[in-house]
């Protein structure tokens, strides 16, 4: 059934400036259109910081010192192209800026996306990636981005995957951590047919820290698979992985979190959790924790829950007057946003409890595609919590 | 007509029978202690009342101002007046207490057809309410019960009895594990919300919560049983005695 068109790049003049359900946030605003990089230089922030915004193969060109002299960088094949971003050494931005890629097909398209981003010494970015369909068309997309972090730099990386219920999404992530580097990931899977998301992150200087959540809501018949592999390969690294989701009808995910720690790696402290909750008996979880310890001064742990709502707190907010739904809502809420509680964007934090609240009152779908191109609310929840 | 009446209640959990035939009437303005060993049925018999399904009800009924009780979900019973004090009250984490009275209010208010209160009438409320327990002023933002201390989590029912001002108020071991200022604060809590309006039903291992919750009769409750009723000495004949006489 490989009907999929492979998607071509769309003509300038095709390219419009869509607007993102993350309007309040300022941000500096990258477009991708189908996978395609649109190139814009036009910002004088980012002009005056010297930071690179250009596809890969003018990077290569242009750029030829940045490519030769990082590590970890892998070739690109001879018809690939995809978007490179570089933060020059000792840079600070305080605004995020956004990856927004949209995709937009009326027949079924097969896309393909790479990035590739260099965050140099002691420098900090917050990036937010955003993938959204904005018709109900089937379309499949597979995006790579490779992540370098010089030494003492840091990076909080937002990914959101807002897709309709035919498409499916394939994202693989590749972050490499220098010595005394901070990585913060939010990985967000609101709604598409079919995700998966494999991310992996190699911890090759020491005192690397990475942070790693993800939550997922899945209903129907969508499936969401999240492989999240952490190599420990330097001593006194700490990782956290927390990872959540949500399953209503017969929605089917599945987790897969490897540690690993090399014989080098001594005081490495290592953890993981997965939580679920299954609204119903038809939603399927399947999580293993995969964990490969070749060192002895390890501190690890690891954890792993499938269950429902809690009948004790259920019964205990019904009583002072809750109703059942708002008592589900209430808990579902604290459930999904306790993963953004390291999040340090608070405009952004705002707008994205708003998006799980949304999807939570079951609104995606009768929001036409998405929540994410309605400005106003949609919403018919008759209990405005906060 | 009486605010409560139970009669002839008999409930099982698991097919194990707890409650044997409970009868008891409640007026209004009353208020009312359960006594008991541990055990014997005592939060049984609040569940019930406050509507936790996890027993079966097998024999009785429960009139609430001469309705059916057992008619009404659980949180229909709290917008109609009635509220239970947790033995343990159950952490929400996550869930901010300001949050949690505000749905809690506005749907109940919501129930009896008005319209939410509004935020700063609220905010006042809580504030005012806060201080009847003497809570932690940065309470409204923290999850409810969350690494609450067992006499913060008590005082913590108090003060939500205090924001939804019911007119039954069960208290399940309010005073359990509490020292003798939190007893104090507990009690002059309810005091302070004691009125001709409003019943209350104490459920106490100990007659010192009766120093200062006066109340109008003690009953003990028995291996599923009301085996005695009295007035207030009848507690302190308890604490003498034993329960084993009763027998
Ligand atoms: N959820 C439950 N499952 C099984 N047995 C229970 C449950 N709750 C209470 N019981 C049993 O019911 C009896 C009465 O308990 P309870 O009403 O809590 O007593 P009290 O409050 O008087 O100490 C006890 O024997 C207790 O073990
Ligand atoms: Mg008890």
């Amino acid at each position: 059934m490989d009907n999929f068109k492979k998607a071509i790049r769309p003509k300038e003049e095709d390219f419009e400036d869509f607007s993102c359900h993350l309007t309040q946030l300022k941000t500096y605003r990258i477009h991708q259109y189908n996978g395609f990089f649109f190139e814009r230089n036009d910002n004088e922030v980012l002009l005056d910081k010297n930071i690179i915004i250009c596809s890969i193969r003018s990077a290569m060109e242009n750029h030829k010192s940045i490519f030769n002299s990082t590590k970890n960088l892998q070739p690109l094949s001879s018809d690939e192209d995809g978007l490179f971003i570089y933060i020059p050494r000792n840079t600070t931005l305080d605004t995020p800026l956004q990856i927004l890629n949209v995709i937009k097909t009326f027949e079924p398209l097969k896309i393909e996306a790479k990035t590739l981003i260099i965050v140099g010494e002691n420098s900090h970015l917050k990036l937010i990636y955003c993938d959204d369909t904005v018709n109900d068309n089937l379309s499949k997309t597979e995006s790579k981005i490779s992540v370098v972090l010089e030494k003492d730099s840091s990076l909080e990386y937002y990914k959101m995957e807002n897709i309709n219920n035919l498409s499916s999404i394939f994202t693989d992530s590749n972050f490499v951590l220098d010595t005394n580097c901070e990585l913060k990931t939010f990985w967000l899977s609101i709604n598409g047919g079919d995700i998966k998301n494999k991310l992996s992150v190699a911890l090759d200087g020491q005192y690397a820290r990475a942070d790693l959540n993800g939550l997922y809501m899945v209903d129907r018949d969508q499936v969401v698979d999240n492989q999240v592999s952490v190599s420990h390969n330097q001593p006194n690294c700490h990782s956290n992985q927390l990872y959540k989701g949500i399953l209503d009808d017969s929605a089917k995910a599945q987790f897969k979190g490897h540690i690993y720690v090399s014989q080098n790696a001594p005081y490495t402290e290592a953890i993981q959790n997965n939580r679920n909750i299954l609204l119903t008996d038809k939603a399927v979880v399947n999580t293993q924790p995969f964990l490969e310890i070749y060192n002895d001064d390890v501190k690890c742990a690891h954890g792993a829950t499938i269950g429902q709502l809690d009948q004790g707190a259920m019964f205990y907010m019904r009583s002072r007057g809750i109703s059942e739904r708002s008592a589900k809502m209430l808990l579902m809420f604290a459930f999904c946003t306790e993963i953004l509680s390291k999040a340090s964007i608070e405009e952004l934090v705002d707008t994205l409890q708003d998006i799980i609240k949304r999807r939570l009152h079951g609104e995606l779908s009768s929001c036409e595609n998405c929540v994410l191109l309605c400005s106003t609310p949609c919403g018919t929840s008759d209990v405005d919590f906060i | 007509m009486s605010l409560l009446e139970i009669k002839n209640l008999h409930a099982s959990i698991n097919g194990k029978e707890i409650l044997k035939g409970v009868d008891l009437t409640i007026n209004k303005g009353e208020v009312h202690a359960i006594m008991g060993p541990n055990g014997n049925g005592k939060s049984t018999l609040a569940s019930i009342i406050a509507g936790r399904d996890t027993f079966d009800v097998t024999q009785g009924e429960i009139l609430y101002e001469g309705k059916n009780l057992f008619e009404l979900s659980v949180e229909q019973r709290a917008a109609e007046g009635i509220f239970l004090g947790f033995q343990y009250p159950v952490e929400i984490p996550g869930v901010s207490i300001a949050n949690f009275m505000k749905t809690a209010i506005n749907e109940q208010r919501k129930y009896k057809g008005l319209d939410p209160m509004p935020s700063m009438e609220f905010m006042k409320l809580m504030e005012k309410q806060k201080k009847i327990v003497d809570l932690d002023t940065k309470l409204a933002s923290r999850s409810v019960n969350e690494g609450f201390s067992g006499g913060e989590k008590k005082k913590n029912e108090i003060f939500q009895m205090a924001m939804l001002h019911p007119r039954l108020s069960i208290l399940d071991e309010t005073d359990s594990g509490l020292d003798i200022d939190a007893l104090r604060v507990v009690a002059s809590g309810v005091n302070a919300l004691r009125s001709p309006e409003v019943s209350t039903i104490l459920i106490t291992h100990y007659q010192r919560l009766l120093d200062y919750i006066v109340p109008d009769f003690v009953h003990v409750l028995f291996e599923g049983k009301i085996v005695r009723t009295g007035p207030r000495e009848l507690a302190l004949e308890l604490e003498e005695k034993g329960y084993e006489w009763l027998r």
